[in-house]
């Protein structure tokens, strides 16, 4: 069964990667893109470059910031500065995800040009389903998936952004509510190593108390600060296993 | 020149959008290329990378946009609390949190008269 596995082909896993479409990440994120419609319908921004918009920036936080940085008239070296502040946690994100996705002959051209489609949901999902896939098929099976969501998510923005409608407020909240629990949900479940869940906590904790304290960069204090607490945390608790053993 | 006329919007969007994200999805790569599978400092990477979207996480939580931000905070709190301990109880099924927190979430906001 295994060995079978292993002799699929990497068209086979880019169709496997591709079939990540119909899943409960791929089906939240287009509900935040239904969102995204009407936030850039109400902007006055045209489709054209609504849809140019989500092939070229894929995050939706930093499209959400590039667009009101738009609508206030920002000059572009503010709207840059704004954007790049808010995607400087794609680095790490990346970073992590890498030493997952990479094969031992993958070149470094395919990997910076599949790192486009790295955005939280793609994110989540290559942590939880990439360690499932032979590794020299990874690459195929991201590639796949995210090439896929990013494509389809500027098709559903192509047509939505014609029809934009409220849903009735229960709907919108309840919608709007599946992205942080989806996360939580996922990111417990799939984690392998123990540091995650600590890091899980210590980023929710530190998350808000950085709001309060330093508002501009709280999600990157967070991360830096809270993330590192948890490693430290985490290998102290190593050592002593070590010891005790 | 502002950011409506034609051309200098796509300008625009490439230079304080494109780039503005891709670059650090370039720097990405390249530490992450120098990253052993096993090592100390990949374990960092990682705790930093979590840390960092479950503080999106929380401040989703906390300072929702849109309809939730009439919602009050103890039934957000509420709603990813139960679903937590549902999570817990049952397995661990990412679905079975996720049900139970949504289930909790429209109860309160019907019963709020949203």
């Amino acid at each position: 069964m295994k060995r079978e596995e292993d002799g699929q082909s990497s068209l086979a896993w880019f169709g496997k990667g591709m079939r990540g479409i119909f899943s409960l990440p791929a089906f939240i994120l287009m509900l935040s893109f239904v969102g995204f419609c009407s936030l850039t319908a109400q902007a006055g921004i045209p489709v054209e470059q609504a849809v140019f918009m989500v092939g070229m920036v894929w995050a939706l936080p930093a499209k959400v910031i590039l667009v009101s940085s738009m609508m206030s008239g920002a000059g572009l070296a503010t709207a840059f500065l704004a954007v790049s502040l808010s995607s400087v946690r794609l680095m790490p994100m990346v970073a992590a995800l890498i030493p997952e996705l990479r094969g031992p002959r993958t070149p470094t051209w395919l990997l910076l040009f599949l790192s486009h489609f790295v955005a939280i949901t793609a994110w989540v999902f290559a942590m939880e389903k990439v360690p499932q896939v032979p590794r020299e098929r990874r690459v195929a099976f991201f590639a796949g998936f995210g090439i896929t969501l990013v494509a389809a998510n500027m098709l559903l923005v192509a047509v939505v952004y014609h029809f934009v409608a409220d849903f009735p407020p229960i709907v919108a909240g309840c919608l709007f509510f599946l992205t942080p629990v989806y996360f939580l949900a996922s990111i417990w479940h799939s984690a392998r190593h123990p540091v995650v869940y600590i890091a899980l906590l210590f980023g929710l904790v530190g998350g808000p108390l950085f709001y309060w304290l330093l508002p501009e960069f709280d999600i990157l204090l967070a991360g830096l600060v809270g993330g590192t607490l948890a490693w430290f945390v985490e290998r102290l608790w190593r050592r002593r296993k070590e010891v005790g053993a | 020149m502002t950011w409506h006329d034609g051309w200098w919007a796509y300008a625009f969007i490439a230079i304080a959008g494109w780039l503005a994200t891709d670059v650090w999805r370039w720097l990405g790569v390249i530490a992450g290329n120098k990253l052993r599978d096993d090592s100390e400092a990949l374990n960092w990477v990682r705790a930093v990378a979590t840390a960092l979207v479950a503080a999106v996480i929380a401040k989703l939580i906390l300072y929702p946009t849109g309809v939730l931000e009439q919602s009050p905070l103890w039934l957000r709190a509420g709603a990813v609390a139960l679903g937590a301990a549902a999570f817990f109880l049952f397995g661990r099924k990412p679905a079975v949190g996720i049900a139970s927190a949504i289930a909790a979430l429209a109860l309160g906001l019907w019963w709020l008269g949203f």
